[in-house]
C-alpha cells in the first residue's frame, strides 16, 4: 500500500467519504469556537443535555408531518432553543444555577417527547431516525451544515467582545452595559443551532465530540481565545480526517472513529501539551508570591 | 341500602354481559403481522388485540397500561418468539396473566446471522435475542447483546411462507387449547388459510425462478429477510448496523458500493419505519434507482395496500421480483 491508497484514494473512490469528510470539516468551523466558549463558561455538559431536550420538538414534527427530517430538526431546534432560553433565564434571574436549570428543564422536555411518541401510538425510535450518521450526508444535510456554520460565524465575530468580557466576569458586563443578557441567550442560541444541525447531520456523538474534545485538547497548548479557536479547528479537521480513514482501512464505525482519534488527541496534549502534566511538572516552579 | 347493592348487581351484570355477547374468547398477539394471522385463523370466534401495531417497531416497544389490560383479560396470548418481543416477559410477569403463551415460531428451523462484531444488523439486530433461553431473561435491555459477538437467531421467520404454515398450525393448537369447543373452527379455519399461503407461496417461488440467479441480489436497509432469501434463493444485503445504535463503517459501507458496481444489483429497496438515508446516499453514488419501500417487521395501515400477512407478501415480491430482474414496476 502506497501512499495514495492509504491516505487519498478512500476519498477520491468513494462519493459518501467525500460529503463525510466535507460535512465534518465544516462543522468544525464553528463547533471548535463554540465548544472553546462552552468550556471557558463552564458549560461542557450542555451538549448532551441538549441531545435530550431537542426530542419535543421533533416529536412535534413528527405527528404534524410523519417522517421528514426538516420539520423534525426545525421542531427539534426550536424544543432545544426554549430549553436552553428557559435555563438561562432561570438562572439568571434565580439563585439556581444554570446546571440545575438545564438539568431540570430537559428532563420536563425528554419526558414531554417520549409522551408525545407514545401519543402517536407508533413506536419509532425518533432519535434513530432524527440522530444521522456521517456516512449518509445528503445535499439537504450539507447545504444546512453550511448554513448554520455562516450563521455562527457571522454571529461570533459581532458577539466576540461581549462574549470574552462574559466569559472573564460575568458581573463586569452587565455592570458596565445592558447586554449581558442578549448575549448570553444569544450564545446559547448559536449552541442550539450548532448541536442541532450536527445532530441530524452527523450523529449525536459527532456533534457534541467535535464541540468540546478539540476545546478541551486545545487548552493544553496554548493560552490565547484567539489561538485556542484556531487550534481547536485544526484538531477537529485533522480528526475526522483520520477518524474517516479509521474507519475506511479498520472497517470500525466511522462516528466513534472521528471522536476516539480527537480523544487520542485530547490525551496526548493532556499529558505532553505546552500547559500538560509533564510539562507543568517539570519546569521549575516560580514564586507566585512575591 | 339494599337498593344501592342491588342498583350495583345490576350494572355489573350489564358489564359482565357486554363482551359475551361479541366473541367466545379473547386473544392477544404480539405484533400486526401475527395478530392478523391470529384473527384469519381464529374467525369470528376470536377477539384480536395487537399490541404493537401497524408501520410500528417491535424490538423496542414500550407497553401500555392498556396493553396490560387487554392482556389480563384475554385467555390466549400469542408471541413470536425468538426474541423479537424482548419487553414481553415483563408485561406477562406484570400482568399476572396465567394464560397460554403461545410461541407461534416453535418448530421452524431457525436462521442464524452471523454477527461478525461490527454490528450486524443496526438496531434491530442488536436486540434479538440469542436463544429462548436469552427470552426469559427478565432485565433483557439494549444494551445486553451489543457486546457479545457469534451467531444471533434471526426472529424474522414469518417472512418465508412455509413458515407462515407453521406458524398457523401452532395458532391453531393454541386456540383449540383455550377454547375446545371451537377447536373444530379452528382447524377448518387454519386448514384454508394454509391452502392459501402455500398457493401464494407457489406464486412467490415461480416469481423468483422466473428471475436468473445471478440477479437475484437485493440491498435493504436491515437483515429482516434472512428466511425469505434462504426460501427463494434471493440474497440479500444490508450496510451493517445503519442505525445510530450501531452505526455502519465506511469499509462497509465501500465494500456494498463496489459490490454493486461490479454484480450489477438493480434491487435497493427501503423499509417501512427504518431511517433509510444510507441507502438513499448508495443509490445516489451508484446509480442505481431505489425500487420502493418493503415491509418487513409491521404491516401497514389499511390504506398502503399491505394491511395483511398475505398482502404484505404479495407487495414486498411484486416490489422485488421486477427490480431484481432490471425492470422496475413504476
Amino acid at each position: 500500500m502506497n501512499f495514495y491508497d492509504l491516505f487519498l484514494a478512500p476519498f477520491m473512490q468513494f462519493g459518501f467519504m467525500t460529503r463525510a469528510l466535507a460535512g465534518a470539516v465544516i462543522l468544525s468551523l464553528s463547533a471548535g469556537p463554540v465548544g472553546v466558549f462552552l468550556m471557558l463558561r463552564r458549560m461542557s455538559l450542555t451538549g448532551d443535555a441538549m441531545a435530550h431536550a431537542i426530542l419535543p420538538g421533533a416529536a412535534a414534527g413528527f405527528l404534524v408531518s410523519g417522517l421528514a427530517i426538516l420539520p423534525m430538526t426545525l421542531g427539534g431546534f426550536a424544543a432545544g432553543l426554549v430549553v436552553a432560553v428557559l435555563s438561562g433565564l432561570v438562572s439568571r434571574f434565580t439563585i439556581q444555577r444554570e446546571d440545575n436549570s438545564l438539568a431540570a428543564f430537559y428532563l420536563i422536555s425528554l419526558a414531554l417527547g417520549v409522551m408525545l411518541v407514545s401519543l402517536k401510538g407508533s413506536n419509532v425510535d425518533l432519535m434513530h431516525v432524527l440522530f444521522g450518521t456521517v456516512l449518509a450526508l445528503n445535499n439537504d444535510a450539507l447545504i444546512m451544515i453550511g448554513a448554520i456554520v455562516t450563521v455562527s460565524l457571522v454571529a461570533l465575530a459581532l458577539l466576540w467582545r461581549p462574549l470574552v468580557a462574559e466569559c472573564l466576569d460575568p458581573t463586569f458586563l452587565r455592570s458596565v452595559s445592558g447586554a449581558g443578557q442578549p448575549v448570553h441567550l444569544l450564545f446559547l442560541a448559536l449552541v442550539v443551532i450548532n448541536l442541532v444541525g450536527g445532530f441530524q447531520a452527523l450523529g449525536t456523538l459527532l456533534a457534541v465530540g467535535l464541540m468540546m474534545l478539540p476545546a478541551a485538547a486545545a487548552r493544553f497548548w496554548v493560552r490565547s481565545l484567539e489561538a485556542m479557536c484556531a487550534l481547536a479547528i485544526a484538531i477537529s479537521v485533522v480528526s475526522s480526517y483520520l477518524g474517516l480513514l479509521v474507519s475506511y482501512h479498520l472497517s470500525v464505525a466511522s462516528g466513534p472513529a472521528i471522536i476516539l482519534v480527537a480523544g487520542a488527541i485530547y490525551v496526548l496534549s493532556m499529558l505532553f501539551g505546552s500547559r500538560g502534566l509533564v510539562s507543568s511538572n517539570l519546569r521549575p516552579r516560580r514564586h507566585r508570591i512575591a | 341500602m339494599t337498593r344501592s347493592k342491588l342498583l350495583i348487581a345490576a350494572l355489573m351484570g350489564t358489564v359482565l354481559a357486554l363482551p359475551a355477547s361479541a366473541a367466545e374468547i379473547k386473544a392477544v398477539a404480539s405484533f400486526s403481522i401475527l395478530g392478523d394471522i391470529v384473527s384469519h385463523v381464529g374467525g369470528d370466534r376470536v377477539e384480536v388485540t395487537t399490541i404493537v401495531g401497524p408501520n410500528a417497531d417491535t424490538h423496542v416497544y414500550e407497553p401500555k397500561p392498556a396493553d396490560a389490560q387487554a392482556l389480563s383479560q384475554s385467555q390466549v396470548f400469542f408471541i413470536n418468539g425468538l426474541g423479537f418481543e424482548g419487553w414481553l416477559d415483563r408485561l406477562v410477569e406484570a400482568t399476572g396473566f396465567t394464560g397460554p403463551v403461545v410461541v407461534a415460531s416453535a418448530g421452524i428451523a431457525t436462521h442464524t446471522m452471523a454477527d461478525d462484531g461490527h454490528g450486524h444488523g443496526e438496531a434491530e439486530g442488536e436486540d434479538h435475542a440469542h436463544d429462548a433461553a436469552a427470552e426469559t431473561e427478565a432485565g433483557h435491555d439494549d444494551h445486553a447483546h451489543a457486546e457479545e459477538s457469534g451467531e444471533i437467531t434471526d426472529p424474522h421467520a414469518w417472512q418465508s411462507l412455509k413458515n407462515g404454515l407453521i406458524y398457523v398450525q401452532n395458532i391453531a393448537d393454541g386456540l383449540c387449547k383455550a377454547d375446545p369447543d371451537g377447536c373444530a373452527t379452528y382447524q377448518a379455519n387454519a386448514k384454508a388459510y394454509s391452502a392459501e399461503i402455500s398457493a401464494l407461496d407457489a406464486e412467490v417461488v415461480a416469481a423468483v425462478d422466473s428471475v436468473p440467479q445471478a440477479q437475484r441480489k437485493v440491498i435493504t436497509t436491515h437483515d429482516a429477510f434472512g428466511y425469505f432469501g434462504e426460501a427463494y434463493g434471493v440474497q440479500f444485503l444490508a450496510p451493517e448496523g445503519i442505525s445510530t445504535d450501531s452505526e455502519a463503517s465506511a469499509a462497509d459501507v465501500g465494500r456494498l458500493i463496489e459490490q454493486i458496481r461490479a454484480d450489477g444489483v438493480k434491487a435497493l429497496f427501503i423499509e417501512n419505519m427504518s431511517d433509510g438515508r444510507l441507502v438513499e446516499q448508495i443509490a445516489r453514488e451508484t446509480g442505481v434507482t431505489i425500487g420502493g419501500e418493503l415491509y418487513a417487521d409491521a404491516l401497514s395501515t389499511p390504506d398502503e395496500g399491505a394491511s395483511t400477512y398475505l398482502d404484505m407478501f404479495r407487495h414486498n415480491v411484486d416490489l422485488l421480483v421486477p427490480a431484481m430482474a432490471g425492470t422496475p414496476a413504476q
